[in-house]
């Protein structure tokens, strides 16, 4: 019986691993050491200003096993998703990384770098010729927000992967790409069944976070067969069940059913969780369907501005009756003092111990705790602009004059010195749309020998 | 008066997309599950009233059997990490469902 065997050392490259459990993975002959890099997880920021979200020693840690385990043994390495949001600037800092990690273990191979940034014309030709949807809960695309986005980048299917791997590549690093991709690319291009590839890399993506205990640092091993396959955790620690896994077929999805990717969707209505013994689940049942028309997912972020802040207690039990109040009068009077039109920017105020994490919505009303954190939050067209407005805001609410006020020195207890900080650049995502598309056109390979 | 976080196994929120997010309970017992399933207790309706919005603005409730779980999708008032955002990976939104008695 044809099997194939999948090493998924960490949840996200840079989120480090066990050394124990990679050699006991190494040992079990995988086809494929596959790791995924990215995440929109951490918001819009990283995309826009082409910055990781991982540590840079902590990605090279990583990198430093798994590049000479798998050119020594000539396992196939693929990481998706480069520098966290797959960008040019996010691809070029880890193949940087691979490139001095190369040079100093002394590794000779051949490395393929699928760059995944998205020609603003592209989509804007796609817009006007009517392919592109937005994403559920994000805005109709319009050519300002295409001209105002900072970072384009497409989701690849596995598709240019598959392209890299059967030009010879013995490592791939690819820009942004749909988590799964990663993982099943090889294994269907050598024939295996593309459902349970894509559900299989679903799971390995994450690596140990689908087992019980889940770890995001750890590994895991996937072992495709003909209509099967079968998740073996690799550490003493934790093992899978049916019930970690068929939990973990929900995490991030809005449809737990029906999940869709690149050129058509993974259907789990008919998956079945087998507890096979020993910490192994086979999972079976899972089909994909191949839609008409291909279509990627496109996510762009603009800037919105620079935010400047200042977090500061509030333990004054007469303050914190009326807080709602004092913050609004506090508000009225900075506008008063920076008008909107004269220094256009945004004011928010988070308040910690009343509504800071579910605003509106917080069911509970009237349930102040007995301290109150803030949080001014400013953002404004320049740094500069938001300093303002947020120095502003804390000077006014230090020594506001509320009604019934006896503490009469000053109203915050500041934990630092300096009390405001630049929080720097602020992104917002500006697309979050589906792009009907060739599946290989959008995604550049450049094919390098190193070390020879 | 029983809560979700006396019977579920699991009771969270996350992200979907930058736009959406996510509810999920998984019942830690077949029967509770079946239960919840075939009464639907947990419907648009009820998740309107626990996070004070319109039930239209409910996008999904899936039961999802191969899991013993529900899963409730809801649009982001807020997209992530944009200027006035409260919770940027969508993580801390459960609350009210944990401690809805029933």
């Amino acid at each position: 019986m044809a099997t194939f065997t999948i090493l998924s050392p960490t949840a996200i490259l840079g989120y480090g691993f066990p050394e124990a459990s990679f050699e006991r993975g190494l040992a079990c002959n995988p086809d494929l050491i596959a790791v995924d890099a990215g995440s929109a997880d951490p918001g819009p920021y990283y995309l826009g200003a082409g910055k990781s979200f991982t540590d840079r020693a902590a990605v090279r840690r990583d990198l430093g096993h798994l590049l000479p385990a798998a050119v020594k043994r000539g396992i196939p390495l693929v990481i998706g998703s480069a520098g966290g949001a797959g960008a040019r600037p996010h691809l070029q800092w880890t193949v940087d990384i691979i490139e001095q990690l190369a040079q100093e273990l002394g590794l000779a191979f051949r490395l393929g770098v699928i760059a995944a940034d998205i020609n603003p014309e592209t989509l804007r030709a796609g817009l006007e010729q009517g392919g592109v949807q937005p994403l559920t809960g994000a805005p109709p695309l319009t050519a300002e927000a295409i001209d105002e986005t900072a970072a384009l980048v497409a989701q690849m299917g596995v598709e240019p992967l598959q392209n890299a791997l059967a030009t010879g590549c013995d490592v791939v690093v690819a820009g942004r790409a749909y988590d799964p991709a990663v993982f099943a690319a090889l294994p269907i291009l050598r024939g295996f069944d593309p459902g349970l590839a894509l559900h299989l890399g679903k799971i390995l993506e994450c690596a140990a976070i689908a087992a019980s205990p889940g770890s995001g640092a750890d590994c895991a091993l996937g072992i495709l067969e003909n209509d099967r396959f079968v998740l073996q955790a690799l550490s003493d620690d934790r093992c899978f069940t049916p019930a970690s896994v068929a939990a973990h077929t929900l995490y991030e999805k809005s449809n737990p059913c029906i999940l869709p990717g690149p050129g058509g969707e993974l259907d789990l209505r008919e998956v079945h969780f087998e507890d096979i013994g020993r910490g192994r689940v086979a999972v079976s049942g899972s089909r994909f369907t191949a839609s008409s028309d291909y279509c990627l997912k496109i996510e762009g972020a603009r800037l919105v501005g620079y935010r400047c802040i200042s977090i500061a207690g509030i333990r004054d039990p007469i303050m914190i009756a009326s807080i709602g109040e004092i913050l609004e009068q506090v508000r009225t009077r900075v506008d008063t003092l920076l008008p909107a039109a004269a220094q256009p920017g945004s004011l928010h105020f988070h308040v910690y111990g009343r509504d800071a994490v579910m605003g509106p919505g917080e069911p509970m009303r009237g349930h102040s705790a007995h301290e109150l954190g803030v949080v001014i939050d400013a953002v404004c067209p320049t740094p500069e602009a938001a300093d303002t407005l947020c120095s502003l805001t804390r000077s006014t609410l230090l020594h506001f004059g509320y009604p019934a006020r006896i503490a009469t020195a000053g109203n915050l207890a500041f934990p630092f010195s300096p009390s405001d900080l630049r929080a720097g650049a602020v992104y917002e995502f500006s697309v979050y749309h589906l792009l009907r598309a060739d599946p290989l056109g959008l995604f550049p390979l450049t094919v390098r020998e190193l070390g020879q | 008066m029983t809560t979700l976080a006396d019977i579920a196994l699991v009771v969270r929120s996350k992200n979907t997309s930058p736009f959406t997010y996510c509810l999920d309970i998984i019942f830690r017992d077949a029967g509770d599950y079946a239960r919840f399933k075939s009464g639907r207790l947990i419907d648009a309706g009820l998740i309107a009233g626990l996070y004070g919005i319109d039930r239209e603005q409910v996008l999904d409730v899936i039961y999802f059997d191969p899991a013993l779980a529900i899963k409730i999708c809801l649009p982001r008032a807020i997209s992530s990490g944009a200027p006035g955002d409260r919770d940027v990976y969508g993580a801390q939104q459960h609350a009210p469902l944990l401690l809805w008695q029933f």
